[in-house]
């Protein structure tokens, strides 16, 4: 019987440096990934080329990096609905901070990471310090940020951003679009903060016994608020990238984004209940979203579809999961 | 001067009062029996002393310290462990994890002030730590909850025994063991007192207590009601001042 028993399977490496890598990467998201590669490759002359890989990841990277943000909730058994709009009022205020006020263009970065970072503290102390379920919290969250946006523009984008700033959503620099080397050093330093670091070990024993990690001496309230700054500065993150890629600040940015992020992170083997979590597993489940709406825009599905596959996509993912644990009787 | 002395700790719930004041003395090396019925107070006791639950009132000190308060980081920090009954353990975690969690040694990242856990260091040192043990578990890169109870328990007591403690408290460590592994655990607190590691027992077994504890003490709603010798009581007497009946 194919168990996907991820921790087993990283346990059977070489004895050297790498052995400690965790790869928690389910097998299955990755089988998916290959058979929606070879079926589009042979459906649309157009899937199979470099360009059209640089735009699964230029489109992809926004999704993956918010991704990442919910793989660290999740993996303490939280999640963060407040992703799309967080993304959102992070680029406004960014988009604000050097168009309306005129300050230089480093101070749009540092506004995008902080209102994320800001929202995330909010985020966290409601769910830790005042005891409100997650789920309700970042739902508040979702419609606070996304209401405040706009309020802060009228509704209106806020357009024409400094040149680095564009460079940094449509440079591309031999040949790679900006926002995919960000999101590469992105996904890098996230894995290595969730596999290798006690940040990211503690937020998986958090998730797999909350009772444990307290009375092995973990500061469970302190860390799960840092664990939805992380996820908060990630959507700052994603949104200068939708700020910089379309070259303003936009309040009706990365609406429902939180549903694709969540289920990247679900596809790419993160434990919905938490406990276990991949970041490396999350960028295959972005790619697999990526590929697929890529896929659906090249054989002129509506988009009004595409938005029916990635729910279906989301309940499938949990469902394999399901499945897969009752079979594996963890 | 005692190792540990709790002095009038108070607890309640709500308006369930569960500790009405309790004192009690433990010397290095001393093995204690804990015992009472269900709902006596000993497990809130012993959360009190790990730093779990802050008490209402009283003091603890440990080592010449006064600890109430502190938090189970520090207070495991300062040399009391407790293997709890639930075991208290990350089941999707492997067992060098588990050993390990909460003071996972770090190494710095090629040189740079960035932290990462020194993974195989932990590995080792769980190894030797479950082979001088003795316990028969398959891998230390094994997850714990694919273990069987007998297993989970000897990971708990390994990660109990890895940081050098002064006292080690065990909530029923023989509850759900079978015979072979009870003798085990026993052997264990033998040999723990050997090396001059104060326990507390809690269990309701008097044949467990009888066999490797040097006093025994009776929590009855929320008070001590006897603490003995073992060699100047009976299990009878045990049982009367457990149920109240002396």
């Amino acid at each position: 019987m194919a168990t996907n028993d991820s921790s087993t399977a990283a346990a059977a490496g070489p004895q050297s440096g790498l052995r400690a890598m965790r790869f928690s990467v389910r097998l299955e998201s990755l089988l998916v990934l290959a058979v929606l590669v070879v079926a589009l490759s042979i459906l649309s002359p157009y899937f199979l080329s470099v360009s059209n890989f640089l735009n699964i990841l230029l489109a992809t990277a926004v999704i993956g990096i918010l991704g990442f943000g919910a793989t660290f909730v999740i993996a303490a058994a939280g999640i963060d609905l407040s992703l799309g709009s967080v993304l959102a009022l992070s680029g406004v205020l960014g988009a604000l901070s050097v168009n309306a006020l005129d300050l230089p263009w480093p101070v749009a970065i540092v506004t995008c990471l902080a209102v994320g970072a800001f929202c995330g503290l909010i985020n966290g102390l409601l769910n830790a310090k005042a005891g409100i379920p997650a789920f309700i919290v970042t739902l508040g969250m979702l419609g606070v940020a996304r209401g405040l946006g706009l309020v802060f523009t009228n509704g209106q984008p806020v357009y024409g951003m400094p040149d680095p700033i564009v460079f940094l959503g449509q440079g591309r620099p031999f040949g790679v679009p900006m926002p995919v080397f960000v999101f590469i050093a992105v996904a890098i330093v996230a894995h290595f903060v969730l596999a290798y670091t006690r940040f990211g070990k503690y937020a998986q024993v958090i998730g797999d016994n909350e009772t444990a990690a307290r009375a092995m001496g973990i500061r469970v309230d302190r860390h799960r608020i840092a664990l939805y700054m992380v996820s908060g500065t990630l959507a700052g993150v994603a949104g200068l990238l939708f700020l910089a890629r379309v070259n303003a600040g936009d309040p009706t940015a990365g609406l429902n984004y939180e549903l694709t992020a969540i289920t990247a992170a679900i596809l790419g083997g993160t434990n919905l209940f938490g406990g276990r979590a991949s970041v490396l597993g999350t960028l295959i489940g972005a790619l697999v979203m990526g590929v697929l709406q890529n896929g659906l825009n090249l054989l002129a599905v509506s988009s009004f579809y595409q938005q029916m596959a990635i729910g279906a996509v989301l309940v499938l993912a949990v469902w394999l999961d399901q499945v897969n644990r009752a079979r594996g009787q963890r | 001067m005692s190792l540990l002395e709790l002095d009038g700790i108070k607890k309640h719930f709500g308006p369930v009062q569960v500790l009405l004041g309790v004192d009690l003395k433990i010397d290095a090396g001393e093995v204690v029996a804990l015992v009472g019925d269900n709902g006596a107070g000993k497990s809130t006791l012993m959360k009190i002393i790990t730093g779990i639950h802050k008490p209402d009132g009283g003091t603890i000190r440990f080592d010449g310290t006064d600890i109430s308060g502190h938090s189970p980081g520090e207070i495991r920090e300062r040399g009391i462990e407790m293997i709890y009954q639930d075991l208290a353990l990350a089941r999707m975690q492997d067992v060098a994890s588990n050993i390990f969690l909460g003071r996972e040694p770090t190494r710095r990242l090629l040189g740079t002030p960035i932290r990462m856990i020194d993974r195989a260091r932990i590995e080792q040192e769980a190894e030797a730590m479950i082979r001088k043990l003795g316990a028969r578990v398959p891998s230390v890169r094994h997850p714990v909850g694919k273990l069987s109870g007998g297993q989970q328990q000897s990971v708990a007591i390994a990660r109990a025994l890895t940081f050098n403690p002064k006292l080690v408290i065990m909530d029923e460590p023989t509850a759900a063991l079978a015979v072979r592994e009870v003798e085990h655990v026993l052997d264990l607190i033998r040999e723990l007192k050997r090396q001059e590691i104060a326990v507390i027992l809690i269990s309701h077994r008097l044949t467990d207590v009888f066999a490797v504890c040097d006093r025994v003490v009776a929590l009855r709603h929320g008070r001590v009601v006897s603490d003995e010798h073992i060699a100047q009581t009976s299990m009878n007497t045990v049982v009367a001042h457990i149920v109240g009946a002396a």
